[in-house]
């Protein structure tokens, strides 16, 4: 009887373990559930609905993807969006490369400079972007400052609909790049420094050492910054709705912003979970592209 | 041995230098912005030359900045220390048990990690209003309790570790959830740190979330209400009142940069260490 005893208590035991793993996963399960699957499908069928949240659901069937291809604020605000990027990323990597390459030299205070690069990167975007408000101040601005003391008519940062949006990718670089400094200087870190022994017997120049030797080793890194920065850039929403509300005339109305706005001011919910749905589409598949391009040179 | 001062290096100083002053500058100016008085901040001179405190006190008089610093602090701890338990608890389980789906459950967590926030954004907030969450903090703290990035983290950390650990503790009689706290934990100081850091300035510099399931001033987190101030009337378009109400959001978070600067560049740097 005993022996049968030990042996129920085993089974048992073992029934506790089998359950354990999902007790302990549970969390995530519940949360997954609640607040991916549930939006993710609740999503789907909203955008086939015309809701403003007060008023029962209407079926309207495909209407709301038709009228997103004939939205034209939609792809002025995708535009802006690309813009945005097509100035951001280049620059952030071009900046970032270049400082990093320069603190991994042998270089005094190197937690100085780091810690002042990277100052930005932690501090709210809110405050960023009041602060460059400032900066980018049409009459009183420091940058115009500077510009008119090179002789240089001043520039409407802020206010000319033509270059509101670089002024907004150049803050947003300043604001960033202290992170991908650091991710540079840990793929910098990686390069043995016996490449460059040897290069520097062939007889390899400082430039020639850093395209053949540094550039191919950083790949991973470069192709990290630039996916990094392109999810990043595609979420742009706090700078221009505290900058410029999306103005002048729409030219900084991010997409973003706009989805905000059709849910939170115009109560459109079923046309922003459209809007929503489209552009998470869109991300996914440029992001998708970059990695194939990216695996391709590697 | 000396080096030798070249050119080369002349100009990689000026660099950084250039570099490092046009990040510094403006926090600096900002700061000196916050104690000038209205018309002496347009001269965008770095140190006032009539300090007031002027500013301050008429921000401290229009917006509950106070209470917005004591909700942001109480929601970012709670929601980091949240982080921390699930996180550690499922990471736990796919670093160290064996059960069916657990593969299943790896890619769900890296498939969500991947997947826009402006897909759930929307039925997100509509679940807050169904639960009646809006205008409560469950709304701020519950779905920022549970991270897929922290639980990454924490399934590599555990993974690092050997299961002989795990086994003396069970012979011990420790139950799952005293190995993770008491035996692994201190075992993983600087994933903990990390992890730690990471969500609290994510919860902390969060504002879009905020803007949809908050209305009630007083329970707005602190750079909801600098967001609200500074783009509605409120501020009566008062820059000294805007730029200080910055200041006071910049401030905790820089402070605790100049103490903590190691462990906030790493955590940071591991953010990209994904793959």
């Amino acid at each position: 009887m005993n022996i049968a005893l030990a042996h129920t208590n085993k089974k048992n035991r073992f029934q506790k373990r089998k359950w354990l793993p999902y007790l302990l996963v549970s969390p995530y399960i519940i949360f997954v559930a609640v607040f991916v699957l549930f939006p993710v499908i609740f999503s789907f069928i909203l955008t086939f609905h015309k809701w403003n949240i007060i008023a029962p659901m209407k079926f309207i069937g495909v209407d709301n993807y038709t009228r997103l291809f004939q939205d034209r604020l939609f792809w002025i605000s995708i535009l802006n969006t690309l813009k945005f990027l097509l100035l951001h990323i280049p620059l952030q990597l071009a900046v970032a490369l270049f400082l990093a390459v320069l603190l991994n030299q042998k270089i005094k205070a190197v937690s100085f400079f780091r810690a002042s690069f990277f100052m930005p990167v932690i501090v709210s975007g809110v405050v960023v972007t009041i602060l460059w408000q400032q900066l980018l101040g049409y009459d009183s601005g420091i940058i115009n400052r500077l510009v008119t003391a090179m002789g240089i008519s001043k520039v409407g940062w802020l206010v000319n609909p033509d270059v509101a949006i670089y002024s907004i990718a150049v803050m947003a670089t300043w604001k960033n790049v202290g992170l991908y400094i650091i991710l540079f200087l840990v793929g910098l870190q990686t390069v043995p420094t016996q490449y460059y022994e040897a290069a520097k017997l062939e007889g390899a120049t400082k430039w020639q050492q850093f395209y053949h030797i540094t550039l191919p080793m950083i790949n991973p890194t470069i192709f990290m910054v630039v996916i990094l920065s392109t999810i990043g850039g595609f979420s742009l929403f706090i700078e221009p709705y505290i900058m410029t509300g999306g103005g002048p005339l729409n030219k900084t109305l991010s997409a973003v912003l706009y989805i905000y706005k059709q849910a939170f001011q115009y109560y459109n919910m079923g046309y922003s979970a459209t809007l929503g749905f489209f552009y998470a589409f869109m991300i996914m598949l440029v992001v998708v592209i970059q990695k194939r391009v990216i695996e391709k040179e590697v | 041995m000396k080096r030798k001062f070249s050119a080369v290096n002349f100009f990689m100083y000026a660099a950084l230098t250039v570099a490092a002053l046009s990040f510094i500058y403006p926090f600096i100016w900002m700061i000196g912005a916050s104690l000038s008085p209205e018309h002496e901040i347009g001269k965008m001179t770095l140190f006032p030359k009539n300090p007031t405190l002027n500013n301050f006190k008429s921000m401290f008089e229009k917006i509950p900045i106070g209470r917005s610093l004591f909700n942001s602090l109480f929601v970012a701890i709670i929601s980091t220390s949240l982080v921390m338990i699930t996180g550690s608890m499922v990471g736990y389980a796919l670093a160290k048990m064996k059960f069916r789906g657990r593969q299943l459950i790896f890619f769900v967590i890296v498939f969500t990690m991947s997947l826009p926030f402006q897909v759930t954004l929307i039925p997100n907030y509509i679940t807050m209003v169904n639960l009646r969450w809006v205008d409560t903090f469950l709304a701020l703290i519950v779905p920022f309790s549970v991270n897929a990035f922290a639980i990454l983290m924490f399934r590599q950390a555990f993974q690092g570790l050997p299961q002989a650990l795990i086994d003396a503790a069970r012979l011990d009689g420790c139950n799952e959830l005293q190995i993770v706290f008491r035996i692994l934990w201190p075992n993983i100081k600087p994933t903990l740190v990390t992890i730690a850091i990471l969500t609290f300035i994510g919860c902390w510099n969060e504002v879009l979330w905020p803007l949809i399931v908050i209305r009630d001033e007083k329970l707005m987190t602190m750079p909801q209400l600098v967001t609200l101030f500074s783009v509605g009337g409120r501020a009566d378009s008062q820059l000294g009142v805007k730029i200080a109400a910055a200041v006071l959001l910049a401030l905790p978070v820089m402070i605790a940069f100049l103490f903590l600067q190691k462990h906030f560049i790493q955590s940071m740097a591991s953010t990209g260490m994904k793959d």
